[in-house]
């Protein structure tokens, strides 16, 4: 056994805090190993092609490579030594930079550290066997989660590059946000003018099959081969029927049911289609306010529907699709703000949220674009924008910034300003975050050509007065207390993750952050993959972001799964769990434990019942062979011997 | 209920400037079955002015008053002022969760505190443990000109790390207790406003201001007497109302109660027991106005039958024109 040892400078990363030199000289002296230096960059072209040349020269059959995370390399260096003609897992990395040389400064100790990682993978190497992926083939479907623009952006480009698309939204129609949007900014062009035709293509796209109203139940399977379990919701009304003329919302008596579409801001019936362009625009039924079901009695939608769509016993239902790789952008939600009790908390029915006042912006809203107090239908004159409502506040969980409120408060002020020409607009704000292109023109436009007040400083209370609403507050240019009196009061309340998104992330074995955003693998460099292969974000599942931005990583995701999709047949990872079938008692308690159901029973020639493995479903956790009694089930390339050797190399003195 | 008893650790101002607070709350606590337990040779709790100095100090100061209440044998002290219940509570939970900290504070007292006593508001006391039923129940007087703007003022429920009762910026504790005893609340937004008391020395003029800002949403929301749980929001609001009317040309005439002087005309009790006669802006025209809770209920059915007959009259004059 010859093996070789590279120990990397990184630069002054490594070398700055290790003594890359003695840690080679204590390497030469090492069992096995054949030849180690130290180099400046080992993953440059020089420094691979200085591996290749030393496996040649120095006759090596194992390599041992101390660097940066193999989380960062692994896969370079191993396609090295392949090159140089050795089997890849010949290949062992330490991690000398982020456990090691980043972490402390004390460059004897660090040195030693180091010695001791390196003679573990020294250890290792001799200890490792050649291992051969077998390639699988790839089911060339893809599952979008989420219908808003990030999602339908994704949707439609991979169905325009041939794929077949499964498109799965949770409430009844596709849009999102967006949809509910007024004017966007920064070129206030309708909102739904410039969505409504990407809805309508989702829609008519033959390779994309929509399912509304539901939601993920189950998610199986691995990259290439995943079984989606999707929970269609009872909308007990026959979607296959219904014509969405809309003559059941005319009628139904029951006139309180909340409007998920416009925020609350005014009520809507217990069947309705939530608004004009909705895709599908199919009616539902909500069943805590509908009649027929809290009362036992009406009966009115079925009795009025010309196509006999109603059907109060419907069900939920469950469907099956089967793709090889998963969108999720699943959006966000906004800050409830009860959580806001120096702000009236809800209170108030004149202080409300920007998605509320877009609403009230909006023609199709529920004022048709006339901009009136909820309280008394009046029209205000004086209106304050309060900006980070919630946001970049610790104390209510939401430490930082939301990205896009300074630039829709701009945005309606400007708007304001053209539905009220004699109103006054007010904006409280802590420092106008702008950076887009175009955008900080745009909020000069809102304070310059519409002559929006900025105060720049916190809100601290806001209390009724008269019919008034009192915003007090600091200007902290003028280092003076202020208080406006107005007539509405617009919170941008902070952004969070959406609904839900946590429990749809233990589903797709994708990590979160502490505030529920989907975890990108790589923030620079791989910004819409996951850690989970087949996995990709889009929009502001990932964090807030603005549409250009949620559009750009829709296009992103899909460009993914079209480049992962180009190839017929994917590999599979050898390093999973295999059965000693002499040894294994037939206890099946891997099976029991194996999070991902990749053990299955086996009935041997002579009747021995004993585990075995299904070698796609395997993930390689290894969680079964710390299980096993017997030592039987073993996980390639990390087995047993092998990790006791590196203890061993440790554990010597 | 079964009956309670609690260790009440009454302070200095409740000796002094807000005696009637003091009155007060002890009747209304006898009413309730609530036994209180004064720790012997209590000393000051170590607000205002240690805690600006030392907080080592000012902790040591409370401290030395909870390892008394300690050794009483009881776990929960009742403090009727919120400068003295913040002091209190900080030392608790400062030296609950820091060890140095409960030491150097150890250092400084003749018998270390142990962190068994958890210190509680009076309005706390009766809200969670007694309860609004139990409140209501020994209600024998009503007062229905009444309309109440309860104030808690700035530090009763703050920051809520410390204080960790009822909402720091729209607390409802004490309405809830009002409107328990069947007296009006008022919609009132300044429930924690600052009053400015803390800066009655060095800025009259500002207290002044910020004073006048609260009597003046009192009286916008319907209110014509103001509740308060803090001897320094009481002394504010009540000595300073003719300073604010001399200085800023205003005509407030506002009485402000302790919410157990409200609490104990309900329960019958005198005014003179509650020391309503200590208040600088009288509360005798309201409290005139006091009636059982019979008197009330019979003069309640003779409105609804005059209400009644009143109707009654009218579809008689309505079918007459109809007929004619
Ligand atoms: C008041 C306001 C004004 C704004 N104005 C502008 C503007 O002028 N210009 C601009 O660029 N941006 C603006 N924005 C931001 C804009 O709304 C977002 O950038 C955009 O909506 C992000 O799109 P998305 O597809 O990522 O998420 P979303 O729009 O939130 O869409 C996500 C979709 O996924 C669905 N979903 C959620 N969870 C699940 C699940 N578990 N399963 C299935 N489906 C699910 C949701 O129902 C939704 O349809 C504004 C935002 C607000 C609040
Ligand atoms: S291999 Fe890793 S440690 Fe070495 S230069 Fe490259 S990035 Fe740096
Ligand atoms: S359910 Fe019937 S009535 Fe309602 S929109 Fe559909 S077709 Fe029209």
């Amino acid at each position: 056994m010859r093996v070789g040892v590279f120990i990397c400078h990184c630069g002054s990363n490594i070398a700055g805090t290790i003594d890359v030199a003695r840690v080679a000289a204590e390497m030469r002296k090492v069992p096995g190993v054949a030849f180690a230096t130290n180099y400046m960059y080992t993953c440059s072209e020089p420094g691979q092609d200085e591996i290749k040349a030393a496996i040649k020269r120095e006759k090596l059959n194992r390599i041992v490579v101390a660097a940066c995370s193999p989380r960062m390399h692994e896969l370079t260096f191993r396609r090295t030594i392949e090159k140089a003609g050795l089997n890849r897992y010949f290949l062992e990395m330490a991690n000398i930079r982020e456990h090691i040389s980043w972490i402390g400064l004390d460059k004897e100790a660090n040195t030693n550290k180091a010695i001791d990682a390196v003679k573990m993978a020294v250890a290792k190497v001799m200890n490792n066997k050649p291992l051969f992926s077998s390639s699988f083939k790839v089911n060339k479907r893809v599952l979008v989660i989420g219908g808003g623009v990030a999602g339908m952006q994704a949707a439609l480009d991979c169905a325009d590059g041939g794929l077949e698309v499964v498109l799965v939204e949770k409430s009844p129609s596709v849009g999102g946000m967006m949809a509910r949007l007024d004017k966007t900014f920064p070129t206030i062009d309708c909102s739904i003018c410039i969505l409504g035709p990407k809805m309508v293509d989702v829609a008519q796209h033959d390779k994309i099959k929509l399912h509304a109203y539901s939601e993920i139940d189950e998610i199986k399977g691995y990259v290439g081969n995943y079984q989606i379990k999707i929970k269609k919701k009872a909308t007990y009304v026959d979607w296959t029927k219904c014509t969405g003329c809309g003559l059941c919302m005319e009628k139904c008596p029951s006139k309180n049911s909340y409007d998920h579409f416009n925020f609350g801001v005014a009520p809507t019936k217990a069947i309705n289609i939530p608004f004009p362009q909705a895709i599908p625009k199919k009616a539902k039924i909500d069943p805590q306010y509908c009649r027929q079901f809290v009362k036992g009695k009406c009966g009115v939608c079925a009795k009025i529907c010309p196509t006999g769509a109603i059907n109060y016993e419907m069900q939920d239902e469950i469907v099956t699709e089967d793709v090889g790789a998963i969108v999720v952008a699943s959006g966000y939600g906004l800050l409830d703000i009860d959580k806001l009790p120096e702000y009236g908390g809800g209170r108030y029915p004149d202080v409300i949220t920007g998605i509320q006042y877009e609403r009230l912006l909006n023609a199709s809203g529920p004022t048709e674009g006339h901009i009136l107090r909820p309280s008394d239908k009046t029209e205000p004159k004086t209106i304050v924008f309060v900006s980070c409502a919630g946001s970049r506040d610790k104390s209510v969980g939401v430490p930082y910034c939301s990205n896009f409120c300074c630039m829709y408060i701009a945005k309606q002020a400007i708007l304001t300003k053209d539905h009220i020409p004699d109103s006054q607009s007010y904006v409280f704000y802590m420092d106008i975050r702008s950076p887009g292109k175009g955008y900080d023109e745009f909020t000069r436009r809102a304070q310059e050509d519409y002559g929006a007040k900025y105060i720049r400083g916190r809100v601290s209370r806001i209390y009724p007065k008269g019919n008034k609403m009192v915003v007090q507050g600091a200007d902290t240019l003028l280092g003076a207390q202020v208080e406006v009196e107005a007539d509405l009061v617009v919170l941008a309340n902070a952004v969070t993750a959406a609904p839900g998104a946590a429990a749809l992330a233990e589903k797709l074995h994708i990590s979160y952050d502490t505030f529920g955003f989907y975890v990108e693998s790589h923030p620079k460099l791989r910004p819409v993959e996951t850690n989970t292969s087949g996995v990709y974000l889009a929009g502001a599942a990932q964090g807030p972001k603005d549409i250009p931005a949620s559009v750009g990583q829709g296009s992103a995701a899909a460009a993914k799964v079209l480049a992962l999709f180009s190839k017929d047949m994917l590999e599979s990872d050898p390093a999973i769990a295999r059965v000693n079938e002499s040894n294994c008692v037939g206890c099946l308690k891997c099976k029991m434990t194996c999070p991902f159901g990749a053990v299955v029973e086996k009935e041997l020639r002579g009747g021995k019942i004993v585990a075995s493995v299904i070698e796609t479903v395997c993930a390689g956790c290894g969680v079964c062979t710390s299980t096993c009694p017997c030592g039987a089930i073993q996980l390639s390339h990390f087995t047993d011997n092998q990790l006791l050797a590196e203890v061993n190399a440790i554990c010597q003195i | 209920m079964a009956d309670r008893e609690y260790a009440y650790y009454a302070g200095c101002s409740l000796e002094g400037t807000a005696v009637e607070y003091d009155m007060s709350m002890r009747q209304v606590f006898k009413a309730l079955g609530v036994t209180l337990r004064e720790p012997e040779d209590w000393s000051c709790c170590g607000s205002t002015p240690a805690h600006t100095v030392d907080h080592v100090l000012a902790a040591a100061l409370a401290a030395r008053n909870l390892s008394i209440i300690e050794k009483m044998g009881t776990d929960t002290v009742t403090v009727p002022c919120p400068s003295c219940l913040s002091a209190f509570k900080r030392a608790h939970l400062g030296m609950k969760g820091d060890e140095s900290f409960r030491h150097a504070v150890n250092e400084l007292l003749d018998e270390p505190y142990n962190g068994g006593v958890s210190p509680k508001s009076t309005l706390q006391i009766m809200y969670e443990d007694i309860g609004l039923e139990a409140i209501a129940k020994k209600v024998t007087h009503a007062l229905p000109d009444l309309v109440v703007a309860p104030y808690y003022g700035c530090i009763l429920n703050r920051p809520p790390a410390i204080a960790q009762f009822d909402d720091p910026e729209n607390p409802i504790s004490m309405d809830r207790i009002l409107e328990a005893i069947g007296v009006k609340v008022s919609n009132f937004a300044f429930k924690v406003e600052c009053c400015g008391a803390a800066f009655g020395v060095p800025k009259r003029e500002m207290v002044n201001r910020l004073t006048a800002r609260v009597l003046n949403m009192a009286l916008d929301s319907g209110a014509n007497c103001i509740a308060v749980a803090c001897p320094l929001c009481q002394q504010n609001l009540d000595l300073r109302q003719s300073q604010v009317n001399s200085t800023m040309g205003t005509n407030f005439n506002i009485p402000i109660l302790y919410f157990s002087q409200i609490v104990g005309l309900t329960y019958g009790l005198s005014p003179r027991e509650l020391g309503l006669d200590k208040l600088i802006v009288s509360a005798d025209v309201l409290v005139a106005t006091r009636i059982t809770v019979e008197e009330l209920a019979r003069k309640k059915a003779a409105l609804e039958a005059e209400e009644k007959a009143q109707k009654a009259r009218k579809k008689e004059d309505k079918t007459t024109t109809e007929e004619t």
